[in-house]
Formats: C-alpha cells, sequence, structure tokens
C-alpha cells in the first residue's frame, strides 16, 4: 500500500508540472498585463516596472525563472497586492477556505448519505420522492441564487443569523456560508447515494446475507453501504478540492477573507503570479484527493485491496 | 409495419412513459416559444424604460405582470430574453462540448495504446486545472464578444465527454463490425465517423441532455460577475445579479430570473435522466 501511494505521488509530478507550464502559457495567452491601469501610465514607469518585475524577458526565460522560483517553495510577488507575496496570500486565505470547506464537506456527507440511504430503502415511497425532490433542487439552485436567498431569508427576514462578516470564534458567522456551500454536494451524494444503494441492494450477495437473517439495520449499514459508496467517493474527491480551495461566490456573498475571492479577480488583473499561485494549489488539492479516493477504493472494497487478491 | 420495434422507437416508448421527462419535454417546449415570442405578448420593450413604473412588483393592471426593475424595464419581457440568450448560448457551447468531446474520445478509443494514454493524460491535467480560471482566460482572449462566449465555455465542457466516449469506444473497438470494416479497408477516419460515432448516439444524446443545465449554469455564473454578456444584452446570470443587489427592498427583481434559470434547469436534468432510463440498455 505505502509503495501504491508513493508511485503515485511520484506519477504526480509531470502532471503538476504540465499544470504550471499550461497555465502559465495561458495566462500569457490573455492580452493586456498587469500594469495596464484604467489610467495609463506613462510609458518609461510602465517599462520600468516590467523590467523589475522581469516582464520584458522572453516568455522562456520568465517560465524558467518562475519555475526556479517554485522549486525553492516561493511563488513570487503578487502584481496587483504591492508589498504581499504570493505565499502570504495564500497563506492568509487559505486556511479561511479549508476550514469552511471542510465543514461543509462534514455537513455533506453527514446528510447526503443517510438521506441516500433512507431513499433507497423506501425506494418509489413518499420519503423517496420527498428526499429526491429536495436533491434535484439542489443540484438546480446555483450557489449565486441560494447564497442571496439564504441571506434574505434567514439575516433578513428573520434575522436569526448575520447576513456577513468573519469575526474569529463567531460560529454564527459559518452557519450559512457552511450550509449554503454544502447544499449542492448534499444533493448530489443522497442522490448518488441512492442509486447505487439501488443497485446494491438487490446484488447477490446482499440476498445471501438477507437469507442467512442478518438484521435489516445491520445489512444495510454494514454490508450494503461501504459497497455502494464507491461513486460517491469518487464525486466527492473532485468536489472537496474545488470546496476546500474556496468558492468564489460564497466568500464574496458573505465578505468571508478566504481563497475563493482571488482567482477571478487575479485573472482578470493579469496578477499573473497570483493565478499561477491559486491555480497549483488547486491542482495539488485536485491530485491529492484523487489519491485519497483511490486509497478509500480499497479500504470500502476487499477485491481492489493490493495483495488481498481472491 | 406497426410490429418493427427498434432501438429508438423501443427508448421513445419508455421516455413517453416517465411522467417526470414528459412534463419537463413541455414545459421547456412552452418556455422555447415563450422565450421566442414572448416578448411581443407583452407591450413593454425590454430595453424600454417606465418612467411612472420604477421597481413595482408584479401587476396585472399595468401589464408588468412580473414587475418592473429599479429603472422601470419590464422583468416579464427582459426574464424571457435573459432566458433566450442563456437557452442559445448553452445549446451552442454544448455543441462546441460535443464536437470536441466525441472526436477527441472517438479517436482515443480508436488509437489505443500510447497515443491513448497521452490524449487522455492530456484531459486528466486539464482535469486538474480550475474550469472558472480557463473560461476567464478564454474570454479574455475572444475580447469579452457575446458570440464568442459559447465556444469559450464549450471547449471547457468536454472532458468528461471525452472520458465517457473513449470507455464506450474502446468497447466498440473489439466488436466485429468494427473488425469487418477495417478488414474491407476502412481507413480511419471512415471507422471512427461511420462506425464508431453513430454507436455511440445513445450515450452522447444522453450526456448532451444533461450537459445543457451545466452550460446554462456556467453562463449564468459568468454574467453574473459581470465577466459574460454585457450591457444591454442581458441573460438570466445578469438579471440575478440585478436583483441579488437589490433583493432587501425589491425581491421579485431576483426572484424573476431566478425562477426562470431554476425551472430550465430541473427540466433538463429530468428530461436527460428519463432519456438515459429509456435509452440505457443496462435497465432493460
Amino acid at each position: 500500500m505505502i509503495t501504491y501511494v508513493l508511485k503515485r505521488l511520484l506519477g504526480a509530478v509531470p502532471t503538476l508540472a504540465l499544470i504550471v507550464v499550461l497555465s502559465f502559457l495561458l495566462m500569457r495567452l490573455a492580452p493586456g498585463g498587469p500594469f495596464d491601469e484604467e489610467q495609463a501610465l506613462p510609458p518609461e514607469i510602465k517599462a520600468n516596472l516590467e523590467r523589475a518585475y522581469g516582464l520584458d524577458q522572453p516568455l522562456h526565460v520568465q517560465l524558467g525563472r518562475y519555475v526556479g522560483g517554485l522549486l525553492r517553495g516561493d511563488f513570487g510577488p503578487s502584481f496587483k497586492f504591492k508589498d504581499f507575496t504570493v505565499t502570504e496570500l495564500i497563506a492568509a486565505g487559505l486556511p479561511v477556505s479549508l476550514g469552511l470547506g471542510a465543514l461543509a464537506m462534514i455537513v455533506a456527507v453527514l446528510a447526503g448519505v443517510p438521506l441516500g440511504v433512507l431513499a433507497a430503502m423506501r425506494h418509489n415511497r413518499p420519503t423517496d420522492h420527498a428526499v429526491m425532490a429536495v436533491a434535484v433542487l439542489g443540484i438546480a439552485v446555483p450557489v449565486f441564487v441560494v447564497a442571496p436567498l439564504a441571506a434574505l431569508v434567514f439575516g433578513i427576514h428573520l434575522g436569526w443569523l448575520p447576513v456577513a462578516g468573519w469575526a474569529p470564534g463567531q460560529w454564527r458567522d459559518v452557519v450559512l456560508p457552511t450550509l449554503t456551500l454544502a447544499l449542492p454536494i448534499v444533493a448530489y451524494v443522497a442522490r448518488l447515494t441512492r442509486g447505487s444503494m439501488l443497485d446494491v441492494l438487490r446484488s447477490p450477495f446482499v440476498r445471501a446475507a438477507r437469507a442467512r437473517g442478518v438484521p435489516r439495520l445491520r445489512l444495510v449499514w454494514r454490508h450494503a453501504l461501504p459497497a455502494a459508496l464507491t461513486p460517491v467517493v469518487s464525486y466527492l474527491g473532485p468536489a472537496a478540492a474545488a470546496v476546500l480551495t474556496g468558492s468564489l461566490v460564497v466568500e464574496t456573498l458573505f465578505g468571508l477573507p478566504g481563497m475563493g475571492r482571488y482567482l477571478v479577480q487575479a485573472a482578470l488583473n493579469r496578477d499573473y503570479t497570483l493565478v499561477m499561485g491559486v491555480v497549483i494549489v488547486y491542482g495539488a488539492f485536485m491530485i491529492v484527493l484523487n489519491l485519497v479516493v483511490d486509497v478509500t477504493y480499497a479500504c470500502l472494497d476487499p477485491r481492489v485491496r493490493p495483495g488481498n487478491s481472491r | 409495419m406497426s410490429a418493427r420495434r427498434g432501438v429508438w422507437s423501443d427508448a421513445l416508448r419508455r421516455l413517453l412513459a416517465s411522467r417526470a421527462a414528459v412534463a419537463s419535454l413541455v414545459t421547456l417546449t412552452a418556455l422555447c416559444v415563450l422565450a421566442l415570442a414572448g416578448p411581443s405578448l407583452s407591450r413593454y420593450a425590454p430595453d424600454e424604460l417606465d418612467w411612472a413604473m420604477m421597481g413595482v412588483p408584479p401587476d396585472w393592471v399595468s401589464g408588468h405582470w412580473l414587475g418592473t426593475d429599479r429603472l422601470g424595464r419590464d422583468l416579464f419581457v427582459r426574464t424571457l430574453h435573459g432566458a433566450r440568450i442563456s437557452l442559445v448560448i448553452a445549446l451552442f457551447a454544448t455543441l462546441v462540448s460535443l464536437l470536441i468531446g466525441v472526436t477527441w474520445g472517438a479517436v482515443a478509443g480508436y488509437a489505443g495504446g500510447r497515443t491513448d494514454a497521452l490524449m487522455m493524460r492530456f484531459v486528466d491535467v486539464l482535469y486538474a486545472l480550475p474550469g472558472i480560471f480557463f473560461v476567464i482566460v478564454l474570454t479574455v482572449v475572444f475580447d469579452r464578444s457575446p458570440l464568442l462566449l459559447f465556444l469559450a465555455i464549450g471547449a471547457v465542457g468536454w472532458l468528461t465527454m471525452a472520458r465517457v466516449v473513449r470507455g464506450q469506444a474502446i468497447g466498440l473497438m473489439r466488436r466485429e463490425f468494427v473488425e469487418a470494416a477495417v478488414a474491407a479497408g476502412a481507413g480511419p477516419a471512415r471507422v471512427v465517423f461511420r462506425h464508431l460515432v453513430p454507436n455511440l448516439a445513445g450515450t452522447v444524446v444522453v450526456y448532451a441532455t444533461l450537459m445543457i443545465p451545466q452550460m446554462i449554469l456556467v453562463e449564468s455564473f459568468l454574467s453574473f460577475l459581470g465577466i459574460g454578456i454585457q450591457e444591454p444584452l442581458a441573460s438570466l446570470g445578469n438579471l440575478i445579479a440585478d436583483g441579488a443587489a437589490e433583493m432587501e427592498i425589491a425581491p421579485w427583481i431576483l426572484l424573476a430570473p431566478a425562477g426562470c434559470l431554476v425551472i430550465i434547469v430541473l427540466c433538463f436534468n429530468f428530461l436527460g435522466d428519463g432519456l438515459r432510463d429509456a435509452l440505457d440498455p443496462r435497465e432493460r
């Protein structure tokens, strides 16, 4: 198992390198530069600025320098947030996004899986239809509609929770953003769990267990559920990568200082280094979480466990 | 003649048996007709300012059936116009990703070996990039032209399609009819486009239907951020952004376009599910 993980991590290095090069070139494909302000700078000053940041060099030299910095763990200075390095910006934003994202993922799994199991056990009955109706709505209503509506209903009309804000130790600030972030994932998880649970409940090994007289609850939770979770897990990996690195809409609408706000702003401002930093962090999360997914498979399904062939 | 039951007529029968899918199909058709003809039903134009009725809630007497926004523009007409733009962009974006995804997947599945591994590795790498970053760069490269917006969105959505199609194509490559075609001297292009792609049609139709709502959401999201459709045109995303800014005093400005968006996305999802059940051979 350990060799497998190491091998996979080694295989991730070229992927990450490709991500760096590809996003570097893509970013430069966009016309304009970080110093094209609304008010045009005098050409001499702009040239000085570009020289200071090395933007006057040919592209491959810039890429070489950037990669050199990366290898030393240096993401470079931000072009737009003067006096901040990209490392500092990410260090400030990532913990907020990580905390919120982790909460949302926990809520999503704790709510989504039981809902899906419940729907599968009550297949084609009112409970099933109700759960699926909620799930379909959760998928169809985009976050940028849910967030303002949630703020309107719970923040303004009912006044239960703050509309926006972020203060340490204020758990009430976290509730609305977490739930908004979790809702679509709850919906997907419930749908996937229900679907694969229905498949598994029809499979021979479950019927055999039922014939042996395994109690119904134990049958569902201990025998069927682990086998049914594989599609859920493979969905959760990429979903977690996206959620943990921050959601632009949720962070903007609820006024949270996370990392989700960086990407779009930085891409529009041509803040090359900040874009690259966020993209690399996202890519790394994606790679690691996909590895976690594959390891989890092995834990859920004895057939794919290395060294346990039957 | 009536005794003949092909794959497609079988699928159609099953699709029509699904109440949710039929209801969605009817709703979508009605919405499309409304989006095309609806604006002429109202006495207002989408960019017309009604100075006497600014920011009024839904009102039947004045003909502002869904109310007006802060500038006095009729929301019924604007929502239908927005829906039209969102739908058109989503359809073209789906077409673009279909074209890229099916070609990419079918070629990779046909080629196999190292070419296949390389092509799929490329897909993996693109998967690990945040999609929104890609779209933003492309919209900027295309100079934020609303016409090319669908190209940018479509250029990002093809990854899943490529994976699905490749998986199916690999299965098809082992079948006798492909072997027969190759033995009869069919070239690579002929095998891919005459033998593989037509046999993928079922899968492709299902995924395309499920892709349309995603494309609508991406487009609306971009327009919501202000980097999609630009004024004076407005898609559902712009309208939702406008509404979200004023929801405390005038919630109907948010609810009209948001409701329309949700209905469209819901219907496409139900229709896609129905199609999958109808075309999925495992369910037989």
